[in-house]
Parts: C-alpha cells; sequence; structure tokens
C-alpha cells in the first residue's frame, strides 16, 4: 500500500524514513554532498575541511533519567560531527516554544545544554527563538546545527569506504539505554526503573581513538532505529558481510527486563551515546584499550566483524548459537499482543 | 535475567540438539501454533541448529493475522466516528484494511490510541465520559480474560461509554480444522501462553481423535528444543499425547478463575478465521447480560465492503501448507514496511518473522 501521507514510522529512523529521504528530500534537493547521506556534510571551503550538521529534536517526555532534551540537542549534533572524523567547535540552536511552557523549565533546559556544550569544548554562537498558541507544538523543541573542522586524513571515516575483511565491529559499551529510559519515563506504561539515558557527548572519547594515530574506517552514533539499524545500512548493497556475536553485546539486566516485557530488540531501541567503530583487525585491542580509558567507554567491545560471505547482508550469531539476518526496522517498534 | 538466562543456556542447547539427532533421522513435520513461538524460533536462529530432518512450520497463531480484513475495515469505520477513541494494542495500527490502516486514520486526525492493557481503556472512558471508547479486543484464550475483566470493571464502576470489540478466538478448532483440511504434520509445539488459561485439556482430543501428540511448550530456545525432543520421543514410540514442558508455568487444569471469567463474558459463536473460513464455536462473542458492552451491538456503522488483496498467500501460508519464500509478493511487493497481508504485519507474523531473520 502507498502512503499518502506522513505517518510516524517516516521519522523512526527506518526503512520508511529512508523512503521518505531518498523519494523527497533528495528528489528536490539533489546535490553531490546531500547525497553522500553521511551523518554530517562534508564540505571543503578555501582547501579547509569543514564537517556540518542538524538535528531537530522533540522528544517526549522533555526530562528523563540520565538528561533532558536540552542535553540530547547539544550531544546529537555534537556526535554526529565527532563520528564524522571532525573536531566539533561551534553550534546554532533555534527554539520553538509552546505559549505558557513555563521558564524555569527553559531554564533547566537551556543550563544543561551550556553544562553540555562545555564538557564538549563547543560554542553556541548563534540561536533563535519562536512561540507558537498552546496545543500547536507539545512544550519545546529544539533544533541545534553545529561545525567542525575535519582533518584530510579522515575524509574517509563517513564513507566509510576503506573498510575491509577482517576489520573488527567495535561498540563502546551497552545498548538500549535511551530508549527504554524514555519508555518507563512516560507514565502511561506504569513501569518503574532505574534504568537511565546513556545521552552524551562522545567527542573526547573518538578522538582519544582518532588522535592515537589509529586507522578508524567508520564511525557511526547508534540513535534511533539502534544498532541494528546501523549495521543493516553499513552492510546494504557492500560486496561484504556483517558477522556479529550477540554473546559480544551488552544490554543491562533491566533493560532486557523491559525489552522481554514489551516484545522489543535491544538491537533496535535507540541510544544516544554508542558509536559503532569499525577499525583493523591489528588495531582493536588498542582501541578497546583507549575506549575503556575513558568513562563512556568502559564497556567497550569487539562485537563482530567484516566478512567475505553474505556480502551485502549482517547476519548474527545468538546467543545459543544459532544464526539469523539483522534487517532495518520498518515503522516503530510496536509492542506485542501476546 | 533469572527465568530467562537459564533457558538460553548455550551448552544445554548444544546438549539437546545432540540429543534431537540422536532420537530420530526420519523426516519430521511439527507445527508451531503460537506466535510467540514462531518469533522465538527465528529470533533465536533455532532451524540454522537443527538437523535437515526436523521441520518446523509455522500455523495460525497469531491473532492479528487470523482475523479477518473486515474487522480492520470495521475498526477503521469507528476510528471515523468523531466521538469514538480507538484504544488498541500497537500490533493493529499498521494491519491494511481493504482502503485504510488505523495509523493512517490516526495521521489524518483520528483518536487512536495504543494501550497496554484493558485497564487504560477504562482510564481513557473515565477520563473521556463525552467520548465513546471502542476497545479492540483481539487474541487467544491469553488476552480474552483480560477483555473480560474490561466488560466486567466496567459494570461494576458504572462505565457506559466502555465498548468492547471482540475479535477473541479459541485455538483448539483451528488446530482440528486444519488436520481436516489436509495439512500433513507430525505433531503439535502447543501454545504456551493459551495453556497457561485453558490447561492442557483442550489438546486432550487432537492426541485421542487425530493420533497427533501436542507438547506444551515455553518460549525460550531451551523449551522449544525439549518440547521437540518430546515430541520425537513419542513419534519414535508411537504414542501420542499431551504433554507439558512448560510445566513452570502451565497446570494440567489451568487457570481455573480466568476461565470462570471467559465464561461469564463470553459465549462461542461460528467465526471466520483467514485460511481456514468459517470455523464452528471458535470465536468469542459477548453475552446477552453484558451487550450493553459490545461495540458491534451498540454502535452501529457503515463498513466499506471488503476487498482482499489478490495473490496474497497468508491463508496457505497460516495453515502451514506454504512457506512464506512460496509468495510471489514475498521480499517483493510485502514488506514490513509495505505490507500486503497480516502475516506481514504483526511482528509474530510467519512472513514478518521470516522476512526479518531468515537467511535464505
Amino acid at each position: 500500500m502507498r502512503h499518502n501521507q506522513v505517518l510516524l514510522g517516516h521519522g523512526s529512523g527506518g526503512k520508511l524514513s529512508h523512503d521518505l529521504i531518498t523519494n523527497i528530500f533528495i528528489k528536490y534537493f539533489n546535490n553531490p554532498i546531500l547525497k553522500q547521506q553521511t551523518d554530517s556534510a562534508l564540505l571543503n571551503i578555501e582547501n579547509q575541511h569543514i564537517a556540518y550538521t542538524t538535528d531537530s529534536y522533540v522528544v517526549d517526555p522533555i526530562f528523563f533519567p540520565g538528561g533532558n532534551i536540552g542535553k540530547i540537542a547539544v550531544a546529537g549534533t555534537v556526535n554526529d560531527l565527532a563520528v564524522s572524523g571532525a573536531k566539533p567547535l561551534y553550534l546554532s540552536t533555534g527554539f520553538i516554544i509552546e505559549e505558557g511552557f513555563p521558564l524555569k523549565y527553559l531554564e533547566i533546559i537551556v543550563k544543561s545544554m551550556a553544562d553540555e556544550a562545555e564538557k564538549a569544548g563547543v560554542l553556541i554562537v548563534t540561536g533563535d527563538t519562536k512561540v507558537v498558541d498552546k496545543g500547536k507544538c507539545d512544550k519545546v523543541f529544539i533544533n541545534t546545527s553545529g561545525i567542525g573542522v575535519l582533518n584530510e586524513k579522515l575524509l574517509d571515516i563517513s564513507s566509510g569506504v576503506n573498510i575491509g575483511i577482517g576489520d573488527k565491529i567495535i561498540i563502546n559499551g551497552r545498548i538500549a539505554d535511551h530508549g527504554m529510559a524514555i519508555l518507563s519515563a512516560r507514565n502511561e506504561l506504569n513501569i518503574r526503573s532505574t534504568i537511565e539515558s546513556d545521552c552524551a557527548c562522545l567527542n573526547h572519547l573518538i578522538s582519544a581513538v582518532v588522535d592515537s594515530g589509529i586507522n578508524v574506517k567508520f564511525m557511526r552514533d547508534a540513535t534511533r532505529g539502534g544498532l541494528a539499524t546501523v549495521l543493516s545500512e553499513l552492510a546494504s548493497g557492500k560486496n561484504y558481510g556483517l558477522s556479529i556475536d550477540e554473546a559480544g553485546l551488552i544490554v543491562s539486566e533491566p533493560v532486557k527486563g523491559m525489552c522481554e516485557i514489551l516484545g522489543f530488540d535491544p538491537m533496535y531501541v535507540a541510544n544516544e551515546g554508542k558509536v559503532v567503530m569499525i577499525v583493523d583487525e591489528k588495531d582493536a585491542r588498542s582501541t578497546i584499550k583507549l575506549m575503556n580509558d575513558n568513562p563512556l567507554g568502559r564497556e567497550a567491545s569487539i562485537i563482530g566483524e567484516i566478512v567475505g560471505e553474505h556480502p551485502g547482508k549482517g547476519w548474527i550469531t545468538t546467543g545459543i548459537g544459532g544464526k539469523r539476518i539483522i534487517d532495518m526496522l520498518a515503522g516503530e517498534q510496536l509492542p506485542r499482543i501476546c | 535475567m533469572k527465568y530467562i538466562d537459564e533457558y538460553r543456556d548455550r551448552e544445554l542447547v548444544l546438549k539437546l540438539i545432540e540429543q534431537i539427532k540422536k532420537a530420530s533421522s526420519k523426516p519430521i513435520t511439527l507445527m508451531e501454533v503460537c506466535g510467540g513461538h514462531t518469533m522465538s524460533i527465528q529470533k533465536f536462529g533455532i532451524p540454522s541448529l537443527l538437523p535437515k530432518n526436523i521441520k518446523l512450520v509455522s500455523g495460525p497463531g497469531c491473532p492479528v493475522c487470523v482475523s479477518s480484513r473486515k474487522y480492520i475495515d470495521q475498526s477503521v469505520a469507528y476510528a471515523k466516528l468523531p466521538d469514538v477513541i480507538i484504544a488498541t494494542y500497537g500490533d493493529l495500527i499498521r494491519i491494511p484494511g481493504s482502503s485504510s490502516t488505523l495509523d493512517e486514520e490516526k495521521a489524518k486526525g483520528a483518536d487512536v490510541r495504543i494501550v497496554y492493557s484493558v485497564l487504560d481503556a477504562l482510564k481513557i472512558a473515565q477520563d473521556y465520559p463525552e467520548k465513546r471508547i471502542v476497545f479492540l479486543g483481539i487474541g487467544f484464550e491469553t488476552t480474552a480474560p483480560s477483555s473480560a475483566v474490561g466488560v466486567l470493571n466496567a459494570h461494576k464502576q458504572g462505565i457506559t461509554n466502555f465498548f468492547l470489540f471482540s475479535s477473541h478466538k479459541i485455538m483448539p478448532p483451528a488446530m482440528t480444522a486444519l488436520i481436516d483440511e489436509g495439512v500433513k504434520i507430525d505433531g503439535y509445539i502447543a501454545p504456551g501462553h493459551v495453556s497457561t488459561i485453558t490447561g492442557s485439556g483442550i489438546y486432550k482430543d487432537i492426541a485421542d481423535i487425530y493420533k497427533l501428540g501436542c507438547v506444551i511448550s515455553g518460549f525460550e530456545p531451551v523449551d522449544l528444543l525439549r518440547s521437540i525432543l518430546m515430541l520425537i520421543k513419542q513419534l519414535e514410540k508411537g504414542e501420542p499425547k499431551v504433554e507439558i514442558e512448560y510445566s513452570r508455568v502451565v497446570k494440567p487444569e489451568g487457570n481455573i478463575k480466568a476461565q470462570q471469567i471467559l465464561d461469564e463474558v463470553f459465549e462461542l459463536k461460528d467465526d471466520w478465521w483467514r485460511g481456514l473460513g468459517i470455523l464452528p464455536k471458535s470465536g468469542m462473542k459477548i453475552r446477552e447480560l453484558y451487550k450493553e458492552y459490545d461495540a458491534e451491538l451498540m454502535i452501529p456503522v457503515e463498513v466499506e465492503p471488503t476487498r482482499e488483496d489478490k495473490g496474497c498467500l497468508c491463508g496457505e501460508i497460516l495453515k502451514g501448507l506454504k512457506n512464506p519464500k512460496n509468495c510471489k509478493l514475498f521480499k517483493k511487493v510485502c514488506t514490513p514496511s509495505d505490507p500486503v497481508g497480516a502475516c506481514m504485519v504483526s511482528h509474530e507474523g510467519a512472513c514478518n518473522a521470516y522476512y526479518r531473520f531468515n537467511k535464505e
């Protein structure tokens, strides 16, 4: 069935989002830089390589365990720059605020944006505010854009063209915390949990690895659509395959429990502080070690490798030794009936 | 996680696989009737571990898959009524009706809310006394008791704007109808959650009259492999019977209280199943006593003529006669993001599970 209107699934980061981007946005904005579809656009201005990105934040609830909409708005954009290999420098921000929104909440949000920017070492240098009638938006929506500078040697990280068979796939820690923290913070579920969002700026963790001279071949932050979406996007159309070992994935007990109750697969649940990194096999150990030295990488682990078999597909060896395919999420992950 | 990890133990799984290999070399086809089992089998990659002579086929155990398209069409028609709020489990909102889905009606402005329990729907009814709340009651003996509780609570609390649109069905008629239709299987991996409510007695005829073993299974890999092994042993001995593997949850007598509640609210009616047609006494209808909560009686609505898709093999797949791969639409026209049939939408549907997890 063809959709003739926008559905929530079009914003889920999965297959429907993909279709929307290809069939509408790329169709009209059509240019070689956009077509790369990397986390950040890579620009060359007067012989300086620049990474440029933008993201809008509409998270509900705006305050959740481990962060708030402001913290995410800074971390998300910083991370999009950092995974491109860039050093994030400046952010802009735009606020769309619903009439009647308490000023004290706005102040908490803005303060955490400032704190997060300071931690990341970026400046928020320009902004915009719009207020809309009550009911015309849900409390507050935030957009941030960011730019960073990029060393010429790191230009290929975004596209991953240097990925080769035998390379190792690494993630900096446990998955699915953010999505589950948000779900449990929504009152409608009535689940009380200790799960906190992993929302954090990853640029220092990433630069520790990149600056050490390790040849990082690919990076992507596993946000909407989760780890599975990053992996299946990466494999899609390539002449190599991905082999993932479920035993290497860390999922906390409360997150596992909640996923079991709701019928979710943690691999498809959003993260806000996780980077998937691909390095040469010989660099894998030292990458893990460098990550382990940073609080955001204490649980870093190798989760799989690039293989010659099943080109274009990601395969996971399940905890019991069975095998299954990793595919992109279609629409929102829905709780099951029984 | 306790009660989970020990049933996902790799060593134990390997041991069971070895035992299964030793127990039989004959070709054996077993059917899992529960969508939850289908999901687990694919999610853990169990077929890739089993010896070639053991074949698992999926049966009609995904509630949204076996329900009629007319049910979706009527739900869509309710959603279009200005004073109606639809309260539904998540699975239903993307199931294609004849010309629309609940998801699309929601995007057009209909009030469609995903709930996790019928009690959420009752709360909505209390919060919006000026609206009529239609709860889409779908599922087998597993979810039907909670719908019944919804009706009983509404009655007790004097809530007059809560309506149940029941598509509840019972499992055994479909299991025997399949055999009557000539589906060739050697035993049933019987549903764990359904049996928790009903007990093991409902499968007695299948073992006694149809001479097919039924092992009530849990949902973890160790459960499923143990159940497969139990069925193989029954076959080797030539003694089909009803056994409970999932004994940590399922009792032979079932949940008596839930059975009483079901009986209080529902009576059986002839009902339509995708792939099987009308099966006598297989659906649950609200009793006369509680008719004021029956959406079908209390909210008359005009429903568009039902249009079934041509070429969709859902019916055959639900009977285990065809595999999703045999369907011309599978992966080409019919995908999870653009589904043609219900089996592709529900996470428990055979086509969805195959699409997402199967390597072939």
